[in-house]
């Protein structure tokens, strides 16, 4: 079984493709897109005021905001901006002051507090109350903290589904399982160096990412590393099991890609990797967390944003388990072995 | 007896190979030797009938497993992975077994030590196919199976194996082959089953068989007028030392037991006649014209 991973580990790490794929694509991904959605604070927000009597004056005032930036528009154009998103509020002065606003952007909700707030205060309204601003960064609430262990998750189960799917199936091409079948090795080992093999990978997977993720964007891991290692564990035997599942009856790697394509896709859509699945309508979410990579995914932030233990993430670990033994009961028992 | 949906592979046959024998299955492709070694090896289920090897059946689990200890098994089609070495591929099947050859000593078996670093996807056709061969080696095997190991090997390659194939056997090894090439199981096999249409139609020794055709030479003959009259047909049928006359596309083919003799006389006949000759070959009875005489098909047709 040692000599069977060992031959899987090499055939893997000969294939310079499937390195990238497992360990750089992932990197990338993250870099690109903790890039992209890096928190920089809320920018300037964009008003317009009506031109006529006392415009440039109110634009003044609204300027001396260091939040807004107040610009003098005939309507028209105002309206057209509005529209497209270039002004988020449009200020039309009078004794009674118009705000002209779309109340579903949430942009324009604020341009109507902060224009509001600074009218009122220039017409000479008093605070009541004195405030204080004790500005923080929570921990773990940039995207960059959201994104690391979904990318990790969905690591997981690309590498556990494609690395062990088309061996599998490389192998039953070529009739390398019926070679295989006729020596006494054990149909049990064959599948057993897979997760062998893939425990291997996992560290480097996982050191690879995460260690990324701190390096660069000081992605920590409230958590302990411990209980880190526990869930990616799970997460990586479970999705070598959905693997085997996949790769169980498939004769053609066409075949078997179309396969894991239909396991993937959804949950890499479903899963909460990139975005919250919160935002599916509320019939759906108990499917959604039904899934092993959601169930992974909500493990995984919560050891590394939340520091949560591993005793408290029963549910969803054994979501993950779950899904693991049942499709290597099954694949053991429907596998193809010629 | 196996079948195949609605194709019966192979319906039944008996055979028996004894300890230290070489025993050739030959027929053409689809004769059924194939699925007959397959159902051998336990790899394929037979529909019925009762295999034995080395006194034991097949089953399940550890018996089987037992079993296997004890063979080789080199298949017809398997490709070994071609991302690891030589010696890799031989470590891992190695390791299968209980009591199995170092790499080293398998390697020297099929004289593959200056490739042992080289990956599988380099080697030439004959190097792999003497890997695979390997592989089947490596368990120090009573009993070796080899599923057509020369098809497609240039000739040097084949001899190569035939060497390894007789290296095996001597130190006390019995071997059991499927080939298509008779010229293979002549020189390699103490016995031989010749398969069509997955019946055995003869066996036993190759001397044996081609001595059934009660004669010793082949004349192969045509004529540059293309056919021949039925009446000289009649006429070598009734010559001396011929055994048996059969007529193909290419021309006409005389069985016959004196070759002095019977020359002689076929030449001065179609001189009498006034015909001239385009081809005229003779060679030695074969495994070959074994197998036309008792199908009226040429193997390579097939």
């Amino acid at each position: 079984m040692y000599q069977l991973a060992l031959a899987r580990m090499r055939e893997f790490y000969r294939e310079p493709e499937a390195v990238f794929w497992v360990f750089g694509f992932p990197i990338v991904l993250a870099f690109a897109l903790g890039l992209a959605f890096r928190n920089t604070g809320p920018g300037k927000l964009q008003v317009g005021v009506a031109r006529g009597p006392g415009d440039s004056a109110m634009a003044a005032t609204l300027a001396s905001s260091p939040r807004l930036l107040a610009s003098v528009l005939d309507t028209a154009t105002a309206r057209l901006r509005l529209r497209a998103g270039r002004i988020a509020l449009f200020v039309i002065p009078g004794d009674s002051v118009v705000y002209r606003y779309d109340s579903t952007r949430t942009e324009s909700g604020l341009a109507r507090l902060e224009v509001d707030d600074v009218l009122q205060r220039a017409r000479g309204r008093k605070d009541l109350v004195a405030v204080r601003d004790d500005r923080v960064v929570a921990p773990g609430s940039r995207y960059i903290d959201f994104l690391i262990p979904g990318l990790l998750g969905m690591n997981l189960l690309g590498s556990g589904i494609w690395g062990v799917g088309f061996s599998v199936v490389q192998a039953r091409q070529r009739k390398l399982l019926k070679r295989y079948m006729a020596t006494p090795m054990r149909r049990s080992h064959y599948l057993l160096s897979f997760i062998l093999s893939r425990l291997v990978f996992l560290i480097v997977e996982v050191v690879a990412l995460v260690g990324f993720g701190w390096l660069l964007f000081g992605v920590a891991v409230r958590g302990s590393f411990t209980s880190l290692a526990g869930i990616t564990i799970l997460g990586s035997f479970s999705f070598a099991g959905l693997g085997l599942l996949v790769a169980s009856r498939a004769k053609t790697i066409e075949g078997v890609s179309g396969l894991m394509n239909l396991v993937m896709l959804p949950m890499w859509i479903l899963s909460g990797t990139f975005f919250s699945y919160s935002r599916f309508p509320d019939a759906m979410i108990p499917f959604v967390k039904a899934l092993p990579l959601t169930a992974l995914n909500d493990a995984l932030r919560a050891v590394m944003i939340d520091g949560a233990a591993v005793t408290a993430l029963g549910t969803p670990l054994a979501i993950v388990v779950a899904w693991g033994a049942v499709s290597f009961v099954i694949a053991l028992k429907i596998f193809r072995w010629r | 007896m196996k079948r195949f949906d609605d194709v019966v592979a192979v319906a039944g046959l008996d055979l028996t190979v004894g300890a230290g024998e070489c025993f050739g299955l030959l027929g053409p492709n689809g004769a059924g030797k194939t699925t007959t070694i397959e159902i051998l090896e336990g790899l394929t289920p037979p529909d019925s009938g009762d295999v034995e090897i080395l006194g034991m059946r097949w089953q399940d689990g550890a018996p089987g497993r037992a079993l296997r200890e004890r063979l080789g098994i080199q298949l017809q089609e398997t490709q070994l992975a071609d991302k690891l070495t030589v010696s890799e591929v031989l470590g891992l099947f190695r390791s299968f077994y209980r009591q199995s050859h170092t790499v080293e000593e398998v390697l020297a078996l099929v004289s593959l030590e200056e490739k042992r670093k080289a990956r599988v996807v380099t080697l030439s056709g004959g190097q792999k196919q003497r890997l695979a061969v390997a592989c089947a080696l490596v368990s120090k095997p009573e009993l070796l199976f080899l599923d057509e190991p020369t098809t497609g090997l240039d000739p040097q390659s084949r001899r190569q194996l035939w060497e390894i194939i007789r290296r095996f056997r001597a130190d006390g090894g019995t071997v059991l082959l499927t080939t298509h090439y008779m010229e293979e199981a002549e020189r390699l096999c103490d016995r031989v089953a010749i398969m069509d249409h997955g019946k055995i139609i003869a066996q036993g020794t190759p001397k044996e068989l081609i001595a059934s055709l009660g004669a010793d030479h082949v004349v192969d003959f045509a004529l540059s007028e293309g056919g021949i009259a039925d009446d000289l047909l009649e006429v070598l049928r009734q010559m001396g030392g011929v055994t048996a006359v059969r007529t193909g596309p290419d021309g006409v083919s005389l069985t016959v037991v004196e070759l002095h003799r019977a020359l002689p006389a076929l030449l001065a006949l179609l001189k009498e006649r006034g015909v001239e000759l385009s081809l005229l070959t003779t060679h030695h009875a074969s495994l070959d014209d074994v197998f036309v005489a008792l199908t009226g098909r040429q193997l390579r047709d097939t």
